[in-house]
């Protein structure tokens, strides 16, 4: 009796064996099978294959020779920087009135927050793109970078709200009896304090332009100001698979320092997102 | 002192003080009324009411005409056409609209502070000095004022644009009246009528509601259930490398999902993508993932699936180590069973601390156009559909409107539909989940 309870549960402990071998192996599987695309000698989707006979880097090589492609890396750099600084700026002292005063209009507040950020930029593009127009700020970074910033302001704040609602009072009120102001109790308190939280909005802030394809193509229009999703789109918009192995090149440079950022900092992302989301 | 004593002697105060007198308040709020500062002169405050005299006296001479000819402008879209921008005219109402809810504001504010100070001169009190009213005024602001750079990037990024494409949904903005060279013209509610009622528009809007329905469930359920399965399957205490299993099961999440998406369209490729070759091998033709609406749309919910797991894997991760040991220690001890133990403590925790995040999701994916757009351009092409094709959601069908179409007004219009969905479905569970009305209690 026992002994067949025990081999059932040997049985379990395979087959759950084999089906997390089987998730892992397609979770990996579209990143080596891009990064084999890239190493591949001739141009098109048609004629790659994961593992190329004659590998070759020659395609890393082109798009710092022939294209715009390091433009593009410095332009989502500079982009996702300043979103970020902006971002946690705002949401800093947005969430900081949140969590620790109680203020009229706090709970609408708080609601209007909630509805706004359930909505991506997008839904008012045509807006948009009016608005930015008339203040002369189409196809420049400020112009994308204040779109960015003010579309994530809402969420943003929340999840730091959240957090800061988890930071007990007790060191602020101390600090409030022996007369710190309230400036102080932000910066010198909270925001030590917070810090997991904010190396979260800031890098999410930063990453963030790297991905976003639709507002940059609406805003930036001269392929010098583009960012690299735009770019890299523009690889294989037209015919697909032109341009194949070029694209696959540059999606891996693109995607690779991101994806190592995330798996090293994989547990303060996850505790960011975590707390910061389910409480509040 | 408390409220109540506080309360009690400002009411023997007020028998105390002089019959003749009391209804100074009224006076203050009228002269406050009648113009800005002349309240606060009356009580006394003289710095005070200077600055709010020149303040109305600024307002009145450098603002109100330009608000009177913006809001003109807000009601008549233009008259002339090349001379006139509707969309220019539009925004500069928007602005002005706002603007003049902030002057109101202000204007309320000052007869509100003189009837106050004349309640306090009724009472026998003096009213505040300048220097202390300025305090008060920044004790109770601060929230305000720390409040004020994210609520004006906030208005003028997010809220100015939204109400912008509301108010292009009631109006006939599409190629044919496109400034500058033509005026626009509010048309009511003709835009939803015909979206909702005529032809193929109605049959199209209905296919891509229901689509963008059936997507939004499936997406998030089936990413939500593989990602608790796995995060379940990797609880288990036996099992090990879990450090490892977890880096690598996380890999989808870490990539940007923009070149994950467009390494998916080339792995699905009909003709040559990786999917179907591996399919090839193993005996089974040629699927088409791109060219077909049932198997495009299998190819969305699987590439989701792919993307969106790890989240969920991580977030029922954090959730599951943070339940107490004790719970199952206890369920232990009663004699219950791994199922018991699973149904009766795991499922409900979890489910408790996903709502939100559930809820979040499927507003994400209700709108998840990047999926939609750069997997398949929402295709295949579909005829007689409006503009829509075979997997185009509401969000992207919108896009296509607005870029393919010209057809601004529908686009608008439909958009606010997508709004009320999106708003109503958040603001109802919001409310009910818990967290959000304990949040008071936590302060």
């Amino acid at each position: 009796m026992i002994k067949s309870e025990k081999l059932r549960g040997n049985l379990g402990l395979v087959l759950t064996y084999l089906f997390l071998i089987v998730m892992m192996v397609a979770a990996v599987f579209p990143a080596l099978w891009i990064f084999g695309s890239s190493l591949n000698p001739g141009d098109s989707l048609f004629s790659t294959s994961i593992i190329p006979e004659r590998a070759t880097w020659v395609h890393y090589k082109e798009l710092f020779t022939e294209m715009d492609f390091p433009i593009w890396f410095w332009n989502s750099i500079k982009v996702g920087l300043s979103t970020s600084a902006l971002v946690l700026l705002l949401c800093m002292f947005t969430a900081y009135a949140f969590s620790r005063f109680d203020f009229y209009g706090r709970k609408s507040g708080l609601m209007t927050i909630l509805v706004l950020q359930m909505f991506p930029g997008m839904m008012s593009m045509v807006a948009i793109y009016v608005v930015l127009n008339m203040i002369g700020l189409l196809d420049t970074h400020l112009g994308l970078i204040l779109i960015y910033a003010g579309g994530a302001v809402p969420y943003q704040s929340w999840l730091m709200k959240g957090y800061f609602d988890t930071l007990p009072r007790s060191l602020e009120e101390a600090a409030i009896i022996d007369g710190a102001s309230r400036w102080t109790v932000l910066w010198r308190i909270l925001v030590p304090l917070s810090l997991p939280i904010i190396s979260v909005v800031a890098i999410f802030n930063f990453v963030a332009p790297f991905g976003d394809y639709l507002l940059a193509r609406l805003i930036l229009t001269s392929p010098e100001k583009w960012t690299l999703a735009v770019g890299l789109y523009d690889f294989i918009s037209g015919q697909f698979g032109k341009h194949f192995t070029q694209f696959a090149a540059g999606a891996v440079l693109a995607a690779l320092p991101i994806t190592i950022l995330y798996l090293l900092l994989q547990n303060l992302l996850i505790s960011g997102l975590t707390q910061g989301s389910t409480k509040g | 002192m408390g409220p109540r004593t506080d309360h009690v002697s400002t009411g023997l105060r007020r028998k105390a003080s002089s019959q003749k007198s009391a209804n100074r308040r009224y006076m203050a709020a009228i002269l406050s009324t009648i113009y800005m500062g002349m309240g606060q002169l009356y009580n006394g405050q003289w710095a005070k009411g200077i600055i709010f005299i020149l303040y109305h006296t600024f307002i009145a001479i450098t603002s109100i005409p330009v608000l009177v000819k913006n809001l003109r402008g807000l009601i008549t879209l233009g008259d002339a056409p090349m001379k006139d921008n509707s969309l220019f005219l539009l925004v500069y109402g928007i602005v002005s609209v706002l603007l003049l809810m902030v002057v109101i504001g202000i204007y309320i504010l000052n007869i509100r502070d003189a009837y106050k100070n004349g309640e306090l001169r009724d009472e026998g009190q003096k009213p505040a000095g300048f220097i202390r009213s300025v305090r008060n005024l920044f004790d109770t602001g601060y929230p305000y004022l720390i409040l004020s750079p994210g609520l004006m990037a906030l208005t003028a990024i997010t809220f100015l644009p939204l109400v912008f494409s509301i108010l292009i949904g009631f109006t006939n903005y599409d190629l044919y009246h496109s400034p500058p060279g033509n005026l626009m013209d509010w048309v009511g509610l003709k835009n939803f009528h015909q979206v909702l009622t005529e032809g193929s528009w109605a049959r199209t809007f209905r296919n891509v509601l229901g689509w963008t329905v059936l997507w939004t469930v499936l997406s998030t359920v089936t990413s939500f259930g593989l990602g608790a399965f796995v995060a379940i399957l990797l609880n288990n205490p036996r099992i090990r490398f879990k450090k490892v299993i977890r880096t690598v099961l996380i890999i989808p999440w870490a990539i940007p999902g923009f070149t994950s998406i467009l390494v998916w369209r080339g792995l699905l490729n009909t003709n040559f993508g990786a999917v179907n070759q591996l399919l090839a091998y193993l005996g089974v033709p040629a699927i088409p993932w791109f060219e077909n609406v049932f198997w495009a749309r299998t190819a969305l919910v699987l590439v989701n699936l792919w993307l969106g797991f790890p989240y969920n894997m991580i977030l029922v991760t954090g959730i599951l180590q943070s339940i107490p040991g004790d719970l199952y220690e206890a369920a232990r001890v009663d004699g219950a069973t791994g199922w018991q133990k699973f149904r009766q403590i795991t499922l409900p925790l979890l489910l408790f601390s996903m709502a939100p995040l559930l809820i979040m999701q499927f507003a994400y994916n209700f709108n998840n156009f990047n999926l939609i757009y750069l997997l398949n351009d929402g295709g295949p092409a579909i005829f007689g559909q409006q503009g829509a094709g075979g997997t185009d959601i509401l969000i992207s069908w919108v896009f296509k409107l607005t870029f393919n179409l010209l057809k601004f007004n529908y686009a608008s219009a439909i958009s606010l539909i997508i709004f009320m969905i999106i708003a109503g479905l958040s603001v109802y569970n919001f409310r009910r989940t818990k967290s959000f009305q304990e949040e008071k209690m936590l302060q």
